[in-house]
């Protein structure tokens, strides 16, 4: 059983507001690292948004999970994408929902062995509590509170329009 | 049907051969190889998915090229690896495989990368393995016997979805000596479930085992021939040992008929690639003059293998 999605916000809209929070950092020159795969959909649209001439990198946390030794690898891992100089940059990784912390963790530490970036901030769509870890995003739209047999999963249609879905797992 | 390979769940536990492995694990680790091709193009060339986990490489025949990527490969991956150098342990004292494992278990060893001149000794290691209910413990054959050599089949795989993109319509040809090639066997398994339609197997009949129509692949002794039209060649390497032997003439009239020249390559289509498992004889299997030109894929062939071996290993040691 999924929620009727109209009973969830709007994430094109908040994907604007996201942009709009980021605009005044834009003198950082800032590269946008999103996570796969719902981070990298969110990071492509705010690439539009905020008129970026760069590639976005895309980061696939498979091989830096903590949970390899109870889970293995995840069957369908994607190439790490990463098409720019990591070195003294301003890193914005992009989630779509901010959990326990540990996906934020294995990107940090996926990212520092392509470089030293100068900074790297946290940009999520949502923020569901429950954190495991010291992390915290820097830009951030919505505040949910979900029971843990509840997944907040974003989707991407075929027209290229993102939106929320809740599952029951 | 039981098979050692695999968990209930269907999951890869050890690799022992391509045969009786389903198309969807075949094609989850050469897609997972894909993800670890881009970490060795990284400033820091690791991965911490085996970290803490122990290696053994165990080649009871000599191999510098295997268990050197397999080495690196397994570094990549931040496990601890460990070469035994067999020639000088306590087999050569008189110790059994077995013991040999079990002693290594006791050292507490996660992986065996295992070469060996048995047909079928990785397959004893995994049932005794099941046997004394070590199911942490995986192992990954690195050649066995004239049986199987599972990564090198799968790194061909990889090269040829690489740049070929997809096997559906391809024409692959397996040039030289079949018979005692366990790379040949694992190519040919590898390539059906993978669904290329024509494989074909080109060499002298004291050099082709008799089954080959068994296994769905077209027979030819006239090489010009069997290159017509192919997208891939995949050339054998030509053991020294068979010259002195009865199965063939000489080195010079080998080449006459079966050595790779560009007049021979030309029958393939312009595009094909030409495949070597290395090291190669110049000269016997192969004119320089292909092994160095712009077909050849020999080289990255090494490359991609070690991104392979990073995925089989990571694969089964997380099931």
């Amino acid at each position: 059983m999924s929620q009727h999605p109209d009973a969830l916000p709007d994430a094109e809209a908040q994907c604007r507001q996201l942009a709009d929070l980021i605009r005044p950092q834009l003198h950082k020159k800032p590269a946008l690292v999103g996570i796969f795969s719902g981070g990298a959909w969110i990071a492509e649209r705010l690439r539009e948004l905020l008129d970026l001439p760069e590639e976005i990198g895309m980061i696939d946390v498979s091989f830096y999970r903590d949970d390899f030794a109870e889970k293995g690898l995840h069957p369908q891992c994607r190439p790490t994408v990463i098409p720019f100089d990591v070195e003294g940059r301003h890193l914005i990784l992009v989630d779509d929902v901010l959990y326990t912390g540990r996906t934020t963790r294995a990107a940090i530490n996926e990212l520092f062995d392509y470089g030293r970036p100068a900074a790297v901030e946290l940009a999520v769509l949502a923020d569901r509590g429950g954190r495991e870890l010291p992390v915290a995003s820097t830009y951030g739209i919505w505040e949910v509170t979900l029971s843990e047999a509840q997944n907040l999963v974003l989707d991407r249609n075929a027209n290229g329009q993102l939106a929320w879905r809740l599952e029951n797992v | 049907m039981y098979n050692p390979q695999l968990n209930k769940a269907g999951e890869l536990i050890h690799l022992l051969s391509i045969e009786g492995l389903p198309q969807r694990i075949l094609t989850q680790i050469l897609d997972t190889a894909e993800s670890f091709m881009e970490v060795s193009a990284r400033e820091v060339k690791k991965v911490p998915l085996l970290r803490g986990k122990s290696v053994f490489n165990l080649f009871f025949e000599n191999s510098t090229r295997t268990r050197t990527t397999f080495e690196i490969a397994a570094k990549r991956l931040s496990a601890d690896v460990i070469n035994l150098d067999i020639n000088k342990s306590s087999t050569a004292k008189g110790e059994t495989l077995l013991d040999t494992i079990d002693n290594l278990c006791a050292m507490h060893a996660n992986l065996f990368v295992v070469r060996h001149a048995s047909s079928g000794a990785p397959y004893l290691i995994a049932e005794h393995l099941q046997r004394i209910g070590r199911d942490d413990v995986h192992v990954v054959n690195a050649g066995d016997g004239r049986h199987a050599h599972p990564t090198q089949g799968l790194l061909d795989m990889y090269t040829i979805r690489h740049y070929k993109k997809d096997f559906s319509q391809l024409r692959v040809a397996i040039v030289g000596d079949i018979l005692h090639s366990r790379v040949a066997r694992s190519d040919i398994h590898a390539l059906t479930t993978l669904g290329v339609p024509e494989v074909r197997a080109i060499g002298p009949e004291t050099l082709l085992p008799k089954y080959m129509d068994k296994l769905g692949v077209h027979v030819f002794h006239d090489m010009e021939e069997g290159l017509r039209d192919c997208d891939v060649v995949i050339m054998l390497r030509l053991q020294n040992e068979r010259m002195t032997g009865a199965l063939l003439p000489s080195a010079g009239e080998y080449f006459r008929h079966y050595g790779l020249t560009p007049q021979k390559l030309a029958r393939a289509k312009p595009d094909a690639i030409v495949m070597h498992p290395g090291p190669m004889n110049r000269g016997v299997e192969i004119h320089s003059a292909v092994a160095d030109g712009p077909q050849a894929v020999i080289l990255p062939q090494v490359t991609f293998g070690i991104a392979v071996r990073m995925a089989v290993m990571s694969i089964v040691a997380g099931n």
